[in-house]
This record gives C-alpha cells, structure tokens and sequence, in this order.
C-alpha cells in the first residue's frame, strides 16, 4: 500500500515515513502534488503555524491536489498541524482560511478555558465520543503524545471522535468522511500510536 | 559511540552500543528517551547526526539529543535527523542567550535546559560543566531559574553526586529547583528503586523521572516502575494496547 507524505516544507517527515513502513507499508515523501495520485492513502504531517503551512500549501499547489483527492474519497489523515489546517480557519499567527475538509476554527488553548501552561506538551489521555474505524483495539483513556498551543473548536460534534483534557476538553481526533485528523503524534505515540496507523492502513472505504 | 556508566561522573566504563539498548526501551514503555554524548563539549565536538538518524528510526518515542550542543544549526540539523528535543548543558554557562536564542527559533518545546550540580560543603548546589569537569561557581537554584526566564521549556537536572549510585535521587536539589521554577523538572541522578521514583515525584515535585543505572543493571524494568508508580498516586502513561 503506498502512502504519500505530503512535504510543504513543514513537519518531521522522516518519522511519519518510518512509522508508516514499519507496519509494511510503502511510505514515500510526496514532493510534487502529482505524486499523490498514486498513493492509496495521504498523510499530511505539521510541526509549525496555521498561517505558514497554509502559505505553503497553496503555493505548492498542494491545496488543490488534496481537495481533488478528497472528492475522489482518498483517505487522508492530518497529523498535528495538519489536522489544524484541515479545519475551515486558523489564527495562528494571523486569521486564515484553511482546507474546509473538517467543520471549525483552529484557536489558541487558552481561548477555550484552558488555564494551564502553553504548550501542551507531553503523553495526556484521549477519551472517546465516538472512535470508528481510526481507533480500533485501542481502549478509551490511552495516552498519545501532543505538543501544540492551538486547537480546534467550533468543531461539529458528528466529527469530532476523541478529546483530550487539559484544562479542558480539547479536541485531540477528528474525522469527516475519509478524511482523519490527530492533534496528537501518533508516530510518537508508541504502541498505540502504532496501532492507529495500522488502523488508518486497513481502514476500508467502501 | 557507546553506552557509559560512571559514579559521580567518575571512572566511566563501557556498558554496549547504543542502538540495541535503545530499541529495547522503546520497546518496553519508556515514555522519552535522552542521549547525551558526554565528551562533546570537551572535545568540541559536532554531533554524530548519521548515528543520531539511526537512532531515531528506531524511536517511537519522543527523543531528545544533547551533547556539545552550542549553535543553531547543530540545532537544525538533529531535528532534521530526527530528534524531536535537544538538551543544552555547557553551552548556556558559555552564553546564556544561546538557550533564549533556540527557544525563539525552534520553540521552547523543544529546548531541554540541562543542568549538573554537585552539592558543597557549605551545602550549596553549584552547577559544573563539560561532563562535571569543570566548576562555574553558580548556584545550581539561580541558574535554574535564569534558564528557565529565558525560554527553557524543561529542565533537566541531574546530581553528580548520585549519578551511577543507584542510592536515590538528591531530593533536596529537586525539590530547591522545582520551588522556583514554573516549567517541569526532570529528576536525573540516583534512581535505584522505584520507590526513588515515587519519592521524587511526589515528595519533590519532579515532573519527570530519568533513570539509566537502575534499568541497565538491575531487574527492573520501565513497566515495573509505572505500575509501582500508579499505585502510589502518579499518573502515568500505561499502555493499554495488545502488542
């Protein structure tokens, strides 16, 4: 199964590719939006802000390449700040659009009540409102690993699969359709982490 | 490059390579894993980032690289080989706006302020560096919170006193430097039982506990010391998936 990881410059590449390949699958770093046709999955990762990976985004020609794929009902997961970018807008370090793939706005924690010290960094407990396919044989209250200073809210609640509390409930999973998204790092989230991308793998779109 | 373990920062002696160790302890439930190439500063060397490379595809775990560590592009070039922190030691004593610098441009999450302090006779805590060789004459207490005011997003601070001793972690240097700052503390340096890793935890106030000796030389095992822990009270990660 080939899987494409998008590369606009932003994110930890190398380990989303490895995570991938050791469950037997053919990662390979997508860096041309024509490349991601081929693939059977797309991974878009993210380590950095809303505004800059939108940037780049769309000046790579990536944007357009993944809203066709997402009509043709491509499975793709956003990891971090690619599941922020996901959302409809960011503000993250000036108010932006994004993909429009997921319902809601990308803020920063402490808008949502959350008092505690920025970033949210470190293993923390996912709970369930609604797991699917994405986190199969992984039990509620597992931990994964998030750093990040914003969040998505205004989400829509038939989306939104897991949270996460600090301070309070955070969105820590998402999905609509095909389409996934993980606050969190699964690549860095050991055995469960493992678990979710062979979920996401063997996840069946018919 | 290979594994070491001294007393007190003292009479080093090979334990093995370092990979199969650490794809073992990724293996078996350590939350992070710390490397540190303890002759860097005093040689001045680069870090190795084709080993570090290495060790990274073998990590599924959060990694943090240090050694040597003292300008931005060592910096760049251990994320871009796969480490997702660096830990900063000699360099901030060498200058101190190096660690506000990295904070600014890679984010204090990824900025491990890493701190040696041996205790004196007067029983200050004075902090040494380039692998407890050398003694900067600061107070172990101050400079925490000197590095933490510039952007540190952890510290990570270790008794030369008790490294390697397996005799339990100097509470009192914990507990000093967790007092003043507001960023977590990793305790390093004298973990033996898991009940040092209780204590530290709960009567410390460290965030963080890093051990080495304990789990190279005795039976125990990172598992063990979660489940020892969960008793006590600590939250910590338990992993709840079916290898």
């Amino acid at each position: 199964m080939r899987v494409a990881i998008v590369n606009y410059g932003m994110g930890n590449l190398g380990s989303v590719a490895r995570a991938f390949n050791d469950l037997g699958s053919q990662a390979f770093i997508a860096d041309r939006p024509s490349s991601l046709f081929g693939a059977h999955r797309v991974v878009l990762p993210g380590v950095g802000a809303f505004a800059e990976g939108m940037t780049r985004l769309r000046e790579g020609g990536w944007a357009d390449a993944l809203a066709r794929l997402r009509q043709e009902g491509r499975p793709m997961l956003g990891i971090c700040l690619g599941m922020q970018i996901l959302a409809e807008a960011g503000e993250e370090v000036y108010p932006c659009n994004g993909l429009g793939f997921i319902t809601g706005r990308v803020r920063r924690l402490d808008t949502l009540g959350c008092k505690l010290r920025l970033p949210h960094v470190g293993w923390n407990e996912i709970s369930y409102a609604q797991p699917g396919p994405l986190f199969k044989q992984i039990p509620t209250g597992s931990d994964f690993y998030f750093v990040h200073s914003y969040a998505l809210t205004e989400f829509e609640p038939s989306e939104l699969l897991a949270t996460v509390d600090y301070g309070a409930p955070v969105a820590a999973a998402v999905r609509r359709g095909h389409v996934f998204g993980t606050q969190f790092h699964p690549e860095k989230s050991s055995k469960a982490g493992r678990q979710l991308l062979c979920n996401f793998l063997e996840y069946k779109t018919y | 490059m290979g594994l070491v373990k001294g007393v007190g920062f003292n009479s080093w002696r090979r334990v093995g390579p370092v990979l199969p160790a650490l794809k073992v302890y990724n293996a078996r439930e350590v939350d992070e894993l710390i490397l540190v190439d303890i002759v860097a500063s005093q040689l001045g060397n680069n870090p190795d980032y084709d080993a570090v490379a290495d060790l990274a595809n073998e990590c599924s775990v959060p990694l943090t690289i240090g050694g040597g560590v003292s300008n931005l592009t060592q910096i760049t070039a251990l994320l871009r080989a796969g480490a997702d922190k660096v830990t900063i030691n000699s360099a901030s004593v060498a200058e101190p706006g190096f660690v506000q610098r990295a904070a600014e441009v890679f984010g204090s999450q990824c900025i491990v302020a890493s701190i040696d302090a041996r205790r004196d006779a007067a029983g200050r805590y004075v902090v040494f560096t380039h692998a407890g060789t050398r003694n900067t004459g600061l107070n172990a207490v101050d400079w925490a919170c000197e590095l933490a005011s510039r952007g540190a997003g952890e510290i990570l601070l270790t008794s030369i006193d008790r490294d390697g001793t397996m005799q339990g972690y100097d509470l009192e240097l914990i507990e000093r430097v967790v007092r003043v700052v507001d960023i977590p503390v990793i305790a390093s340096g004298g973990a033996g039982t898991y009940d040092d890793l209780v204590r530290v935890v709960r009567d410390a106030g460290a965030s963080a506990v890093a051990a080495a000796s304990m789990f190279h030389f005795t039976e125990q095992t990172p598992a063990g010391a979660k489940a020892a822990m969960h008793v006590a009270g600590i939250p910590v990660r338990r992993n709840l998936v079916a290898v």
